[in-house]
């Protein structure tokens, strides 16, 4: 075969990369070959560039069952039981065709659980765009709400949690990160690790046809705008939810010895990956693949990504048994080949030989480790002296009072309610939601026929990452993990999404291996093992890289579920501020609100506080001290008083004389300023000495706010807002 | 009492009133195969939500020509009392075993949230309990839920008081603010001529414990156990007029 530029630009490989096949394969790939080394070489399946910097991710743990490797990471959670977590992204289609992108983003990740042998229980979703003021943008987030509503609640799947975030470097460039959580039995986790020599080769679930050919290579290279709709798939969520219940039941039977889903790179991945991870090799006829288009090439039918596909695993004693679960289910199920002893995965054509490759070529993909450098425009901006700035007026008639910058904060929709969002997703479905979207800084979970609760969560503020990657993925880790303990439940698993721009590019690279060593050491110190993760990388346009965002999936336990709180004050009661308190206007939400800037450093993080810190907070909650707890994040203190007044329908009285003090008299920076660490948490009267008590204990600093009372938001002479204004504003900023 | 609850392909509410029957009533309920034709050992059925057959087509236009199907319209035919819940009450419209359709949502989006329903009619095995008026408080979930019936039948059901469920607000009232769908005066669930089959867009399968939101829902399930085996047969023409415009 001639290999031309062209042809290598179309399977997206190096001309290195291609001296590098035919050296270790001794021979020239034929055109079949060297599309399947073109799909499992690239970033998306191969991980080239992340791998080597995501060795330093602490991946074990005394709960930890499966680590990264699999479908999905599990972790023990009692009783038996495990929860099985993964997050994924599907950004590069959901640029192109928001609705179907987003949906089929979904489709893979339930996938990804399922196979694992784990029962579907929660879906989240991380999303990024640009400001809704364009029209492009507004097509994009309706699309891919759209998406992911339609296929989650076809399935029967609750969608429970997530973050949204704005802002112009997602323009071109949106992110949608889809998380699963399952619950399975300890004992009945399967593996998608093919064994056995002479065990069958089963292709379960939808015809292929040729969507989606390329799309692991195209999630690969910048600018998805460019490239076809033809990459993009089409789901099929009714099929999805019968291929769910179908493979839960043939792998109840006992009788399935692996099970892998068709993601990227379709058939090729599927079985190089089972094969790889069993040791064996295997061999397909892609003639017994069921086509739902004519005159399908191996090559189309190798890299085919059709959607809600299974390759299933059984010995031939089995077959039988295994066949009748899927017809029952009125799903297709064709013998496609074997499982073998050599360690080649060979495909045939009606049972001529047409590719033939050594499995582990195919998934040892080169690495590269690159110099990073960080972009000097970015360390100007972080070194930005904010101080000039003008604070916020004392009165009204000095400029912008604390009032009107607090309604400005709350339409903004990085903050605004996600009613509008959320209303659209199946949420209570399965009837196991105990906290529901906004009414936590969670979502929480039951599992039935036990105590236990899960608290679910993504996060990941890409301003700070922006500013700092190294701090700011420390802050997302941090974030997420305070997020689940402000409902009461120990952090125990996070799976991670990275998502970055070219990472060929220095100041790309500095900041994808600065942000993966702030999460090292952030999981490290708070103790909290990653067990599955992605990473999306490419994700940039004309040279312009998206924020750098390493989303944070995270499952955190609660081994009562009745103790659980959310963020809504309950009645009457007094508020406290626990942890530090001084903020900054770094990389706050409020400066690019108000001012128009991203710029400043990142709230300083200290992690052994951050532990602390949540800990009392779990402590309390678990004692039932605690009435309502939330963090303080985007928009500050000011912003998370209100939250919580909104969802409680009370008002408070606060004083902020003490923050004003130790954020060098600076009303802005007390108010709206940002901070790690931090927990606003409601206590009965008569709790009071108790959580003070706690929080003395733990060796935390505190501050007395005030107490919740009335229908209005006031905050001593700075800020006085009625509750129906403020909630006019929060619910406007995404409606 | 003996519940069968239908699964069709696509179904995803039958697990959800599985448990709530099991959970929340503690009796026995199984579920039934779409191509079952055997419904003689079950004293009530319950037709789930979900999405059967993909809701390709229309919602619920697929899964009445199941095999399963003809055996329900006999059931209902012998005074059996049935719910059909979300897409259970879609397939009943388009079985033709009750009234009107389900469009799409006036929103034209799909709607998930907690809404109040008023009780309007008691004459129904699954109300029986419940004294008009009764507030309960219900999960919705559904992108196809806005009732729709010509004049003609709308009168007529009006008239004849089957109207089983309406939206109101918090406190009962009838308001444009409380219907989440767009649906004809409010409706949210409506019955046959005899009354043992009645339809609801709300899901009382959902609301069996107050741990995941409330227990309203089992005021509705619990009302049918006061049937026992019996067949209820409700008096035809019992309208009075307990709509309120």
């Amino acid at each position: 075969m001639q290999v031309t530029p062209e042809i290598l630009a179309e399977v997206a490989l190096t001309e290195d990369e291609y001296r590098l096949i035919v050296e270790r394969l001794g021979r020239e790939p034929n055109a079949v070959e060297l599309g399947m080394f073109g799909a499992m070489w690239s970033e998306h399946c191969g991980y080239k560039n992340s791998r080597p910097l995501l060795k330093r991710l602490p991946t074990s743990g005394p709960r930890v069952v499966q680590g990264p490797g699999e479908n999905a990471g599990a972790v023990e959670i009692g009783d038996g039981l495990v929860a099985v977590l993964k997050i994924e992204s599907h950004n590069h289609p959901s640029a192109v065709e928001p609705f179907q992108g987003a949906a089929t983003g979904v489709g893979g990740i339930v996938r990804d659980i399922f196979t694992m042998g784990a029962r579907p229980v929660a879906i989240l979703d991380s999303l990024r765009f640009g400001p809704l003021e364009e029209p492009r943008n507004r097509y994009l987030f309706h699309g891919v709400v759209g998406g992911i509503g339609w296929y989650g609640n076809c399935l029967g799947i609750p969608t429970v949690a997530g973050d949204i975030f704005f802002d112009p470097g997602y323009s071109a460039n949106p992110l949608v990160n889809a998380m699963c959580v399952g619950v399975a039995r300890r004992d009945a986790l399967v593996r998608a690790r093919a064994s056995g020599p002479g065990n069958l080769v089963l292709l379960v679930g939808a015809d292929t046809g040729r969507d989606g050919i390329h799309g692991a290579t195209f999630a690969s290279v910048e600018d998805p705008e460019k490239s076809h709709r033809g990459v993009v798939q089409v789901g099929n969520p009714f099929l999805e939810k019968l291929l769910l219940e179908a493979c839960l039941e043939a792998l109840e039977s006992g009788c399935v010895v692996a099970m892998q889903d068709l993601g990227a790179a379709g058939l090729t991945s599927s079985t190089a990956e089972t094969a790889a991870r069993g040791n064996v090799g295997v061999e397909i006829d892609v003639a017994k693949v069921p086509r739902r288009e004519v005159g399908m090439t191996p090559y189309e039918v190798m890299l085919s990504e059709s959607q809600e596909r299974m390759l299933v695993i059984v010995e031939p004693s089995k077959l039988e048994v295994v066949e009748a679960i899927f017809r029952r289910w009125e799903l297709h199920v064709a013998v496609i080949g074997r499982v073998t002893d050599d360690g080649m995965l060979r495909v045939l054509d009606n049972g001529r030989p047409v590719a033939e490759v050594p499995v582990h070529l195919l998934t040892e993909a080169p690495t590269y480790i690159r110099d990073g450098t960080e972009d000097p425009e970015i360390a100007a901006l972080r070194n930005r002296d904010l101080a000039t700035l003008p604070d916020l007026a004392r009165s009204v008639d000095d400029g912008i009072g604390a009032g009107e910058a607090l309604l400005a904060l709350l339409r903004s929709p990085n903050i605004a309610s996600r009613r509008p969002v959320y209303r659209t997703y199946d949420h209570t479905i399965l009837t196991n939601t105990v906290l529901a979207p906004g009414e936590g800084d969670a979502a929480v979970i039951r599992i039935k026929g036990t105590r236990l609760g899960l608290a679910v969560k993504t996060d990941c503020n890409p301003r700070y990452c922006l500013l700092d990657p190294y701090l700011g993925a420390q802050h997302a880790v941090a974030e997420a993990a305070r997020n689940v303990s402000c409902v009461g439940a120990e952090p125990v698993a996070i799976t991670d999404c990275l998502n970055f721009g070219n990472p060929e590019r220095p100041e790309v690279y500095y900041q994808l291996s600065r942000a993966i060593e702030g999460m090292a050491i952030a999981c490290e110190a708070l103790e909290i093992p990653i067990v599955s993760g992605n990473a999306s990388l490419y994700n940039e346009t004309g040279g312009r890289a998206v924020l750098p965002t390493p989303t944070i999936g995270i499952v955190g336990l609660l081994h009562d579920v009745r103790t659980r709180v959310g963020l809504a004050f309950a009645g009457q009661g007094a508020v406290y501020l626990v942890g530090p308190a001084e903020a900054t206007l770094g990389a706050s939400e409020y400066l690019a609100r108000l001012h128009g800037l991203t710029a400043g450093i990142p709230p300083s993080l200290d992690l052994e506080l951050e532990q602390r810190v949540q800990r009392a907070v779990r402590e309390g909650i678990a004692r039932g001290i605690v009435l309502a707890a939330h963090d303080c994040s985007e928009g500050g203190l000011a912003v998370a008083l209100a939250e919580s007044c909104i969802a409680g329908e009370i008002g408070g009285r606060f004083e902020v004389g003490t923050l004003v003090e130790a954020n060098g008299g600076r009303i802005d920076r007390a108010l709206f300023g940002e901070a790690g660490s931090r927990v606003l948490v409601q206590v009965a009267a008569e709790s009071e000495s108790t959580l003070v008590a706690l929080l003395r204990g733990y060796r935390l600093p505190y501050l007395r706010l005030g107490e919740t009372a009335g229908d209005m938001l006031i905050i001593e002479d700075l800020l006085r807002v009625s509750l129906r204004e403020l909630a006019a504003a929060w619910t406007s900023g995404l409606s | 009492m003996r519940f069968g609850v239908i699964t069709f392909p696509g179904s995803n509410g039958d697990h959800d009133a599985l448990m709530a029957v099991e959970m929340g009533l503690g009796q026995p309920v199984e579920l039934v195969w779409h191509t079952e034709t055997d419904l003689s050992r079950f004293d009530c059925l319950i037709i789930p939500g979900g999405f059967s057959y993909g809701d390709y087509l229309r919602a619920g236009a697929i899964a009445r020509f199941a095999p399963v199907m003809e055996s329900v319209r006999a059931f209902a035919e012998a005074g059996g009392p049935i719910l059909g819940i979300c897409n259970g009450f879609q397939i009943l419209t388009e079985a033709g075993l009750l009234p009107g359709a389900l469009l799409r949502n006036a929103s034209l989006s799909f709607e998930c949230a907690w809404v109040f329903v008023r009780v309007e009619n008691d004459r129904t095995p699954w109300t029986q309990t419940l004294a008009p008026g009764t507030l309960l408080r219900l999960p919705i979930a559904h992108g196809e839920g806005r009732y729709y019936a010509d004049t003609a039948t709308l009168a007529q059901l009006e008239r004849e008081g089957r109207v089983v469920f309406r939206y109101v607000d918090a406190d009962g009232r009838v308001a444009p603010e409380a219907n989440p769908n767009g649906s004809l005066n409010n409706i949210a669930g409506v019955c046959n001529e005899c009354g043992n089959v009645v339809g609801l867009m709300p899901h009382p399968e959902r609301a069996y414990d107050r741990l995941v939101g409330g227990d309203d829902g089992l005021r509705v399930l619990s009302a049918v156990l006061r049937v026992g085996v019996e067949v209820a047969s409700a008096p035809r023409g019992i309208g009075n007029g307990y709509g309120d415009r």
